[in-house]
């Protein structure tokens, strides 16, 4: 059973790990959480993302989320903002999909071309 | 939407961005009485009379990226279905509360899903708003209760993000296990 004292305890610990770690100026991975996105299941992808970037210890990476993009009909959609500012836009997003985009285009720097947008929309 | 989670995540989702800094989040799962009370109340800008008859429409909606607003027409929509009631009220500059009920045992009523997650993704959706969740289980005129309130969690965090992996690992387990105990979902 957890507890409050649980988490002081785990706080000591994480607070040792925090003090080498680096500023947020990297990545930042948008899901879209209005309800075209948590229909279309924004969840999962969000909670997936959320546990990939907390357990590779991606720590300049934000993950946030907002409302409607726009694009109801191809949510879930994730975008992903390279530390340059430029913008890749994926859409019809799963949690195993979500995974590739951590891995391959956060961690290893490469687009994922055949989730982007441009290969969806008509 | 197939859970009753989802719904929560997208009604609370409009508080955060009515740039609440506190929201109560109040589920009383009323065995006796056959009901479920969910209640949600924030200090966000609130709304005008004039948006507040409007709200409730699914032709209508703030954002300019669409021109419909489905999540309070939703959820209004299955408390009915469930044989409850649907209440919204609001002031500008004071804030917005929201009242649902349902019968516990009608069919339509979907469960409540994985609430786990759900609640910890609205937590982790902007940490400078704090949320106070409590949820009581009444039965056999027994009250059972579990309260999850990030003002204390941040006293005892002390400036640290409960998105560290080891923090949100302990917050999901603890969310679980406190709904476990009072039986809640």
């Amino acid at each position: 059973m957890k507890s409050l004292e649980d988490l002081k305890k785990i706080r000591e610990q994480a607070a040792k790990k925090m003090s080498i770690r680096d500023e947020k100026n990297g990545y930042r991975v948008v899901v879209g959480m209005a309800t075209c996105g948590i229909t279309a299941g924004a969840r999962p992808v969000l909670n997936r993302i959320v546990e990939l970037v907390a357990e590779k210890d991606l720590n300049n990476v934000t993950v946030t989320q907002v409302g409607c993009i726009g694009e109801c009909a191809l949510e879930p959609i994730v975008e992903v903002y390279d530390p340059q500012g430029n913008r890749s836009t994926y859409c019809l997003v799963d949690p195993k999909k979500a995974e590739k985009i951590v891995e391959q285009h956060v961690i290893g720097g490469k687009v994922v071309e055949e989730y982007l947008i441009e290969k969806f929309k008509k | 939407m197939n859970e009753l989670s989802l719904y929560l995540l997208d009604i609370m989702q409009n508080s955060i961005k009515a740039k609440a800094t506190l929201i109560n989040l109040d589920i009383i799962k009323n065995i006796d009485e056959d009901k479920l009370t969910i209640k949600i109340v924030d200090n966000g800008c609130g709304m005008s009379e004039e948006v507040l008859s409007k709200v409730l429409s699914p032709f209508y909606t703030t954002r300019t990226t669409r021109k419909v607003g489905l999540g309070l027409p939703l959820f209004k929509e299955l408390s009915e279905l469930c044989e409850g009631s649907f209440k919204i009220e609001s002031k500008v500059g004071v804030g917005t509360t929201l009242t649902a009920t349902f019968r516990l045992n009608n069919i339509d009523l979907p469960p409540f899903g994985n609430w786990v997650d759900t609640f910890y993704i609205l937590v982790i959706n902007d940490e400078d708003v704090d949320i106070k969740y409590t949820h009581k289980v009444i039965k056999n005129n027994e009250t059972k209760e579990f309260v999850f309130d990030t003002i204390e969690i941040k006293n005892i965090l002390d400036g640290m993000s409960i998105k560290d992996f080891s923090l949100m690992q302990w917050a999901k387990d603890y969310i679980k296990n406190g709904l476990e105990e009072i039986d809640a979902i």
